[in-house]
């Protein structure tokens, strides 16, 4: 099977694509014939790689969680990019985004944040590259991930609250596509996640396919064999299709999203976008969308921001359509109860992003672990880590309060009530 | 219904440029929107521009997208948009529909080029499809007899604007700055040689939109163009007479005249 897009950017020749105003396209064509170029130089490559390893602290551990192994049966390994400078994945595909920018000569940043972790690690690429930086993100969001915007403004960045909308992700990327269209010329769009037009979806996802590249070298160096199953969260889907690469030929690796279930598919409340929207077109690209009957997008709802997206990244929508991969909602109840399990397990709290790939791939190393026994393995992606969530943490489960004792968080199997 | 060319070879004929005016359909509401534009069209519009509301308008300013918004919040649908079309299209001034694409997809390509050519609508602006991505509305269109209205921007390039100008039937849409919709108290340098530019690649007429919000500046733009679009402004004039349909009316038709007499001085 053709797991790339075509030169036009069709994964599967239907998915993906480039549905953008005239005024994009030059600047999108310039990109692309630059980011093409820039994977062909040996140089331009042995610099990204060297930055991440000096800076970004690159290849992140692959860990062996043993007491969660212990608990489902099965090898559970963490891909831990969360121990990554400035705390998550996304920091790959920032640092390839601006030495690109550099290398095309322009002198501003603009990015979309959802949990501020794509934001934090733009003004941190900002700061390193010299650039100006404007981070648009959704007034929701700046509410719920308080911390990042924090950090943002004392990286040097300008953080604009978005209202329209929904208020979050979505309309952030509305916002920073009108300022790009009028800015263009000086300034490149620094896209947070492997969605969008072409070249979006490919650039980003091989920026960060140093994820599922060094996770299956280590594997094989540790265990000496490959994973039974890989799992990763999927919002736009960055850490997960950065995972996935590495795997896609190889057959008996089963492939596993975790989308956000919020409140529950059944409810209408969530942002399971493969799960239960349709195809159309969103933010330039043909993917599955949250749709209503007449196209008009519906609002998603997660617990985490970084998922709270109702639309995916086009590479995704191919990989579901055609089988190759599964995609599985998670609760916001699952999440959160996975957050608790692998803080009080591992001593690691994730990100809440993550804590769906955590609570996900925990079912599947249930199962693998009956069908195959101990030794059947499964790697998850530690998006990234989990301070920036506290604030949902304490409110979720209760904590903070000094004077008498926390409520214990019972690290229950994903579904069960805490 | 005769396709947009027909406005502009009457403008042609009278040594002027055409108006070609905008509105939202469902703003301030289904039959608001139909009073608005009739007024338009008795006030001195060419041809008329019926948005579809959507939910994500990347190429909207604040004005359009407020309207919009206020339209899907009164429970505007994609069959009212086709209604708005049909009961202007009976005017006689040809009317275009300028959509995002989501919602003719979700409507069903063929069945969405159906109904618009059965209202009487002339054809499709579409700001977020270009010739190159846009294979099966060109080919509905043409199946339909239907105007396909495609973009140029000051940054596309001469092939471009040279694949776009042949793609394009009715005319051709020249943004004339770099940003979103939304009147401009000056209008635009860069809009006068990208007319020229698409001008050098036929004769397909060219209207330029975008920041155009009173008849002297109608007047500048139609010295240039074969026809001045204008939007915003048409919305600002309603938007600024909340609950009161008579007074809103009154400021659209005034605003209508100003305009198509700038078009005639330019
Ligand atoms: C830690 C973390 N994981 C995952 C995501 C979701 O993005 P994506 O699906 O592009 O990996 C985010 C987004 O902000 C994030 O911060």
């Amino acid at each position: 099977m053709r797991y790339e897009a075509d030169e036009r950017g069709y994964f599967g020749e239907t998915w993906g694509g480039r549905f953008m105003p005239e005024a994009l396209v030059k600047a999108l064509d310039e990109l692309t014939v630059a980011w093409q170029d820039a994977m062909a130089d040996a140089d331009f490559v042995a610099e990204f790689e060297r930055v991440l390893r000096d800076y970004a602290g690159t290849p992140s551990r692959l860990y062996h969680a043993e007491r969660l192994s212990a608990q489902v049966g099965a090898r559970v390994l963490l891909k831990r990019e969360d121990l990554n400078h400035t705390g998550a994945h996304k920091i790959r595909n920032v640092m390839g985004q601006a030495l690109l920018t550099k290398r095309m000569g322009k002198t501003r940043v603009i990015a979309e944040t959802g949990a501020g972790q794509h934001g934090v690690a733009s003004a941190t690429a900002a700061a390193w590259f010299d650039l100006d930086c404007t981070v648009y993100m959704g007034a929701v969001d700046t509410r719920r991930q308080a911390l990042n915007v924090a950090r943002m403004q004392l990286l040097g960045a300008k953080v604009v609250p978005v209202e329209s909308g929904s208020a979050t992700l979505k309309d952030a990327i509305n916002e920073a596509l009108r300022d790009w269209v009028a800015s263009v010329d000086h300034t490149a769009y620094l896209f947070g996640t492997a969605a969008g037009p072409h070249p979006f979806p490919s650039m980003v996802r091989d920026f960060c396919r140093g994820i599922g590249d060094e996770a299956r070298e280590q594997c094989l160096e540790q265990y000496g064999v490959l994973p039974d199953a890989v799992a990763a969260c999927v919002g736009g889907g960055s850490n997960a299709i950065g995972l996935f690469t590495a795997f896609l030929e190889d057959e008996g690796v089963e492939i596993h999203g975790f989308e956000p279930g919020g409140d529950g598919v059944e409810t209408g409340r969530h942002a399971a976008t493969i799960h239960a929207g349709e195809a159309g077109v969103l933010h330039g690209a043909r993917t599955y969308v949250l749709q209503d009957e007449d196209g008009q997008t519906v609002e998603s709802h997660s617990i985490s921001a970084g998922l709270d997206y109702p639309g995916v990244g086009p590479q995704h929508s191919w990989l579901a359509a055609s089988g190759r991969a599964h995609y599985t909602p998670i609760t916001d109840t699952q999440a959160m109860d996975a957050m608790a399990l692998l803080s009080r397990t591992e001593g690691i709290i994730p990100a809440i992003e993550s804590a769906h790939a955590v609570a996900g791939a925990l079912d599947v190393a249930r199962r693998l672990g009956e069908e195959k026994g101990p030794d059947a393995t499964v790697i998850i992606n530690l998006s990234g880590r989990g301070d920036k969530d506290m604030g949902t943490a304490i409110e979720w489960f209760g904590l903070g309060d000094a004077e008498g004792e926390a409520e214990p968080v019972v690290a229950t199997a994903p579904g069960e009530e805490a | 219904m005769a396709s947009t060319t027909t406005a502009f070879e009457k403008a042609r004929a009278e040594d002027r440029a055409a108006l070609i005016g905008y509105l939202p359909a469902g703003f301030p509401s289904v039959d608001g929107s139909i009073a608005a534009l009739r007024t338009m069209v008795e006030a001195g519009c060419d041809a008329i521009e019926i948005g579809l509301p959507y939910s994500d308008p990347v190429m909207d300013g604040p004005t359009i997208q407020a309207a919009a918004q206020q339209a899907l919040d009164a429970g505007t649908r994609t069959r009212d948009v086709i209604d708005v079309v049909q009961a202007v299209a009976e005017t006689g001034v040809p009317t275009l529909v300028m959509t995002y694409w989501n919602p003719v997809e979700r409507y069903g390509v063929e069945r969405w080029a159906t109904d618009l050519a059965g209202a009487g609508g002339a054809g499709l602006i579409t700001p977020d499809i270009t010739p190159d991505h846009g294979g099966e509305w060109v080919e509905a269109a043409d199946a339909h007899d239907l105007d396909k209205v495609f973009l140029v921007a000051p940054s596309s390039t001469d092939e471009r604007i040279a694949m776009t100008a042949a793609a394009s039937r009715g005319f051709v849409y020249a943004a004339a700055v770099m940003g979103v919709t939304g009147a401009r108290d000056a209008t635009s340098d860069l809009a006068g040689p990208l007319v020229q530019r698409v001008r050098a690649t036929g004769d397909i007429p060219v209207a330029v939109g975008i920041g155009v919000s009173n008849g002297d500046q109608a007047a500048e733009v139609a010295g240039y163009a074969d026809g001045v679009i204008v939007g915003s402004a048409f919305v600002r004039a309603l938007l600024d007479h909340p609950g009161d349909e008579a007074a809103g009316l009154a400021a659209l038709r005034a605003l209508t005249e100003d305009l198509a007499g700038g078009v005639r001085r330019g």
